[in-house]
């Protein structure tokens, strides 16, 4: 399985028949998701409204997570298999399980505020996933800080597996902690604990988000693969990574 | 063992004869406490009751300024390829130089700690647990700090880079270490989170080593 799919012409022509799915789903679902999350369920008899953001942030909490989990699993295959399209895919993940983490955190900070009166607090919930984002800039940062791109790959996909630590504290951390934030209710032993008219709409919802996170993973390896047939091309041509000629070269600096 | 020992001694002479390590992270711990101090604007009640918070913040920091040098110059003269090819188990070597490193930055906090918590108006029963708390605590600082340390050798910008690869491994450390002080003073027990900052410290010292070596593995290819 990991070796048929290192092969980056059989991966692309894959990620090309899967990318359309990846768009429906993700179109259908959220259109579905949205309209039953803003029209049919029903409002908190405590929260009121503001319990729609609820659809929002936990699918976009169980990206983040989700995200990181990917990362880390392609940084393993990366280290061990050494395949460079494992690589590719894990850097391309990273951005996006930031970009999730972010929006998990805001619409947590504008939850908070209209349920708890605050918009922060040092819980440790709030606190572990703040760490997840602070591990995402570090994983990007790292990547970036090295001359030699192959330095950088190694060095995030090594940090991505040492990171990995702090997914199951976040997970647990509502159950072992006494927190603000209130314990799972869907991902629990003994079932969910959410009435199906909130559950289907968070559902859908969920399965919007992971077909838009796949949906813009695929796109990002295919535009890094694109990017590097390119440059061999360049470099292949005799020209530079501008498309600067080689014996053009010199005269222009 | 003999060759892990001759690795620490030679380290701990080096630092010693340089004496700018060790200098320069209590001249920060010290400095950063006063500036506190200055900051706050002196109110003792106000200081008392951010102490621990205090203590514990710029001991990181200060053991987060000295990291990157844990394995820098081994890597720059290039040493560092000696010892990965010696005949002992590179995850060792780390350890050794952990283990030295603590030493020249890690004893220097705890031995200088006593000294804010007076500048910072410590209460007084707090001092045997920031001693005791951070004498945990610093030798795990030291060990994760050895992951980071391996990973950005040879990055731009290593010194920032470090600060944000290191700082998630460190709250975990930070808030049990404030937490253990502040059971203290508020008259409580603080087994829970003593207990805690040495789960941390043996866990440190039973990964970090690994994750290191991987990292000085990945690093001099």
């Amino acid at each position: 399985m990991v070796n048929i799919l290192a092969n980056p012409a059989r991966f692309l022509r894959l990620a090309g028949a899967v990318l359309p799915w990846c768009w429906a789903v993700a179109a259908v679902s959220g259109g579905i998701g949205l309209w039953l999350a803003l029209f049919v369920s029903p409002a908190d008899y405590q929260q009121g409204d503001s319990v729609r953001i609820m659809y929002i942030h936990v699918p976009a909490a169980w990206m983040a997570l989700g995200a990181y989990m990917l990362v880390a699993a392609f940084s393993a295959v990366a280290l061990v298999w050494k395949h460079p399209l494992a690589h590719i895919v894990a850097a391309s993940a990273v951005p996006l399980g930031a970009g999730f983490t972010a929006i998990c955190l805001v619409t947590g900070m504008l939850w908070g505020k209209t349920s708890w009166g605050t918009w922060w607090v040092w819980d440790a919930r709030l606190t572990s996933v703040l760490v997840l984002f602070f591990l995402y800039l570090g994983l990007i940062a790292l990547r970036s800080a090295f001359d030699d791109s192959e330095r950088g790959n190694r060095a995030a996909a090594l940090l991505a597996l040492v990171g990995f630590v702090n997914i199951p504290i976040i997970k647990f951390s509502v159950d072992w902690w006494a927190t603000l934030h209130q314990p799972a209710s869907v991902l629990r032993v003994g079932g969910p604990a959410i009435h199906p008219s909130m559950l289907w709409p968070l559902l859908a919802m969920a399965a919007a988000f992971m077909a838009y996170f796949a949906a813009l993973l695929l796109l990002s390896v295919r535009a890094e693969i694109a990017g590097r047939k390119l440059q061999a091309l360049l470099i292949a041509a005799g020209r530079d990574e501008q498309g600067t000629p080689a014996e053009l070269r010199g005269q222009a600096r | 063992m003999a060759a892990l020992l001759a690795i620490a001694v030679s380290d701990l002479r080096l630092a010693w004869r340089r004496g700018a390590d060790t200098l320069m992270v209590v001249a920060f711990f010290v400095l950063a406490a006063l500036l506190f101090g200055f900051g706050l604007g002196g109110d003792p009640a106000l200081l008392a009751r951010a102490a621990p918070g205090l203590i514990w913040v710029t001991a990181l920091l200060a053991a987060m300024l000295a990291l990157e040098r844990m394995f820098a110059a081994d890597f720059e003269d290039g040493s560092l390829d000696g010892l990965l090819l010696a005949d002992v188990p590179l995850e060792l070597i780390v350890l050794a130089k952990c283990a030295a490193h603590w030493i020249v930055t890690g004893v220097p906090l705890i031995v200088a700690a006593p000294v804010l918590g007076v500048m910072l108006n410590l209460p007084a029963q707090g001092y045997g647990v920031v001693l005791g708390a951070l004498a945990l605590g610093t030798p795990a600082l030291t060990l994760a700090g050895s992951i980071g340390a391996a990973l950005t050798l040879g990055a731009r910008r290593g010194g920032v880079l470090i600060s944000l690869l290191v700082l998630p491994l460190y709250i975990p450390i930070l808030i049990f270490g404030v937490a253990a002080v502040d059971a203290v003073i508020a008259g409580t027990d603080a087994g829970a989170s003593l207990m805690a900052l040495a789960g941390f410290f043996l866990a440190a010292l039973a990964l970090a080593p690994f994750a290191a070596a991987a990292a000085l593995r990945q690093a001099s290819r």
